[in-house]
């Protein structure tokens, strides 16, 4: 973005439209969470067998906090590479963690 | 300056100064002569271990006293010792290293150190108030919920006030490295003790949430009737055992990676090389971090995991040996062909090599999780790990505190007195561990009080403890060497040892905004960089301008303060309920301090460019 060449007209052109795609995309992203959570609560009203439903609430929960994370976080721009190394790190970790506890203490 | 101005009203102004400071050269002090104090303590419990083992059915101390030694021994020792220690070292060095001019969150340094310092003594006041913990330093549950006594209370709130000061470390030290390294540093061009710093801040920030979660469950076991690790009641006796070492071997490589990190400038410093495969050391350190948070389970052979989860975890731990051999070679690589100097610092390190790798030969031994079997529990494990940790980070301590001392206080440690300290010390360590390897062969068990006459292990038992003494003779004359060197030694330049990275740059002690200008950083060590190329110091990366620094500040003295009477109130409210006012007071004044904190605004000051250009001309930041 920091081209000598660029006109500051050129410079605020770019700006808008990144700007633009980036509204575009929260918009997009937030109607989908808002579309998740409504099924979500449907499937749970509708009394759907829980073998099919745990997982899939599971599923829906963790795209939705990507989402969260990606878009309105802003981890998908530039820069946020130690900040998803420290998060996965943490991740690793924990989910380290709860596959021993269930699989080796409460098997 | 604000050192001057202290030195200059006396006493009382100084106290308050160290109380007040922010400064992170100033809480590296702090952190060495508690972390050295403690570590005195710690050694007299150890000599006390040594002596009732001296003889075959010693009386020299009672069981029980004996269990608290032990249990004191290594809380101590790993908590209280080891670890202030390297935050002294991260607190002195790390902020230097990268070109910054202090952490990136002083006030929470500062608040780290007294929560540090105030757990340390709650766990220590235990021995005046009716019996130290005494459950082992690992602490299983079930022994240590009926543990009677308060001993073991002491041990969790103690734990819990200093293992939050380390956590609010560690996270200091991640976002400085991140965030507050000088233009030009890339991460591969970070000083390999900065990068190990920044490996073990990591792990920290991982390992210490398991130690409170278990912390607190043992606390709630303990004060308020719960049962988490009551079998009878439903619990769960092994969950203790697995969120104490998910915690516990993060944390041992959390001791031994700073040092390594030492280990590798100190080679490369007194070698006159650039460390050998400096790409090679990152990626086995960041490797060595990863790989630690795997292996937990093998404290836990016999537990009854099972074969698989065994081998699992065997083979995890035996991998851990291949990043480790990968330093063994390029420390020995960064030697060879070397212009290499022989100072105290040298002397330790050197030493390190082969006491560390008969403790990593052991490692495998006991990785093998059948053979574990056989070993468990008995002087081989506790030769196993006096290896590694005395071999690594107490030796490491010794020769990064011969390194950086001039950098902490502008005189170099005496190089004759630190050669007589290591020849005891390191004859003396290797007398005392060394046999245990073959005493543990022979059957004799970890933390028993005696062992019997007739049964071979009279010998191996006297030559431990003599080794024992001449380790303590070697600690003796290392403090005989501060004091001489505070007292007679002349100060020296900012750059002794002819060094490679940035602290060598600026004077010694640094000034407390470190440096006048920030420094522009061209290359892996930084400032050979510059005097291959014929210049004296760093180019700066800024004009001479107005310095932000933060201000002192009492309240992280008042936090702490306010939860080490509270510690007090939780201890003793299970004998009578009256007990709960200090746990109100104490809340009281912790939650008054952090609002304050809150509530006004604490700006800082600046420093200005008329300041600076007066320093200059008096020979600082050259």
């Amino acid at each position: 973005m920091n081209n000598q060449s660029q006109t500051p007209q050129q410079k605020a052109e770019f700006e808008r439209k990144q700007h633009k795609e980036e509204m575009k995309q929260q918009v997009i992203s937030f109607a989908l969470m808002i579309l998740f959570t409504f099924i979500a609560f449907g499937m749970v009203l509708l009394d759907i067998g829980s073998v099919f439903l745990v997982p899939t609430l599971l599923l829906l929960a963790v795209v939705q906090v990507l989402f969260q994370l990606y878009y309105f976080m802003h981890m998908k721009n530039k820069g946020h590479d130690m900040v998803a190394v420290m998060m996965y790190g943490g991740l690793a970790v924990a989910i380290l963690t709860i596959i021993t506890f269930t699989t080796i203490i409460w098997w | 300056m604000s050192t001057a101005l202290a030195q200059n009203r006396g006493l009382g102004a100084m106290i308050w100064d160290y109380l007040t400071t922010v400064d992170h050269k100033k809480i590296a002090h702090l952190y060495l002569v508690a972390g050295g104090f403690f570590f005195l303590i710690g050694g007299l419990e150890a000599m006390l271990i040594r002596i009732q083992l001296m003889k075959p059915d010693n009386d020299f101390i009672s069981a029980g006293l004996y269990n608290e030694m032990i249990t004191m021994h290594g809380t101590t020792m790993i908590f209280l010792a080891a670890m202030p220690l390297i935050f002294a070292l991260m607190n002195a060095v790390v902020p230097l290293q990268i070109g910054a001019r202090d952490v990136a969150f002083p006030f929470l340094n500062s608040l780290g150190f007294w929560l540090f310092l105030f757990g340390g003594v709650i766990l220590n006041v235990s021995w005046f108030t009716g019996g130290a913990p005494d459950a082992g330093w690992t602490n299983y549950a079930p022994l240590s919920t009926v543990s009677p006594g308060h001993g073991v209370d002491y041990y969790v709130m103690g734990l819990q006030i200093s293992g939050a000061g380390t956590l609010i470390g560690g996270i200091n030290f991640l976002v400085t490295i991140v965030n507050m390294r000088a233009p030009g540093m890339t991460y591969m061009r970070m000083p390999l003790f900065t990068w190990a710093v920044f490996v073990t801040s990591a792990l920290i920030l991982f390992a210490f949430p398991a130690l409170t979660v278990g912390l607190f469950l043992m606390m709630f076991d303990r004060m308020f009737g719960s049962v988490f690790f009551d079998t009878a009641a439903g619990g769960n006796a092994i969950i203790w055992e697995h969120l104490f070492w998910i915690f516990g071997h993060p944390e041992v490589y959390i001791l031994i990676l700073p040092l390594f990190g030492a280990f590798s400038d100190i080679f490369s410093t007194f070698s006159k090389k650039r460390l050998f495969g400096y790409s090679a050391m990152v990626f086995a350190t960041v490797l060595i971090g990863f790989l630690g948070f795997m292996v937990w389970a093998h404290h836990m052979f016999t537990v009854g995991m099972g074969p698989i989860a065994n081998s699992i975890f065997a083979v995890a731990t035996m991998a851990i040996a291949v990043p480790t051999g990968i330093k063994i070679f390029n420390w020995m690589f960064t030697m060879w062909g070397g212009n290499i100097k022989m100072t105290a610092a040298m002397l330790w390190s050197v030493a390190f090599i082969p006491s560390f790798t008969i403790g990593g030969m052991t490692g495998v031994m006991l990785a093998a999780a059948a053979a574990d079997y056989q070993y468990h529990d008995t002087y081989f494990v506790v030769g196993h790990f006096h290896y590694v940790i005395v071999g690594g980070v107490v030796f490491g301590l010794f020769a990064a505190l011969h390194y950086w001392w001039p950098k902490m206080f502008g005189k170099v440690l005496n190089e004759k007195l630190g050669k007589l300290a290591f020849w005891p010390f390191f004859i003396g360590f290797h007398l005392t561990f060394f046999i245990q390897h073959f005493l543990g062969l022979m059957g004799m068990p970890r933390r028993y009080w005696v062992f019997l006459e007739g049964q071979g292990l009279e010998a191996g038992n006297l030559i431990s403890t003599i080794g024992a003494f001449l380790m303590a003779i070697g600690t003796v004359i290392f403090l005989v060497n501060v004091v001489y060197t505070s007292v007679k030694a002349k100060k020296v330049s900012g750059d002794p040892w002819d060094g490679r990275t940035l602290e060598w740059s600026i004077p010694s002690p640094p000034p407390h905004y470190n440096f006048t200008q920030t420094p522009l950083v061209r290359g892996l060590d930084p400032l050979w960089v510059e005097k291959s190329e014929g210049k004296k110091g760093m180019t700066p990366a800024e004009p001479l301008g107005d310095i932000h620094m933060p201000n002192a500040s009492i309240l992280p003295f008042l936090i702490s303060l306010g939860l080490f009477i509270a510690g007090f109130g939780f201890i003793y409210q299970v004998d009578n309920k009256a007990w709960l006012i200090l746990v109100f007071l104490g809340m009281g004044l912790t939650l008054g301090s952090m609002l304050t904190r809150s509530l006004k605004d604490d700006l800082g000051h600046h420093i200005h460019k008329e300041e600076l250009e007066k320093d200059l001309e008096k020979g600082a930041g050259e």
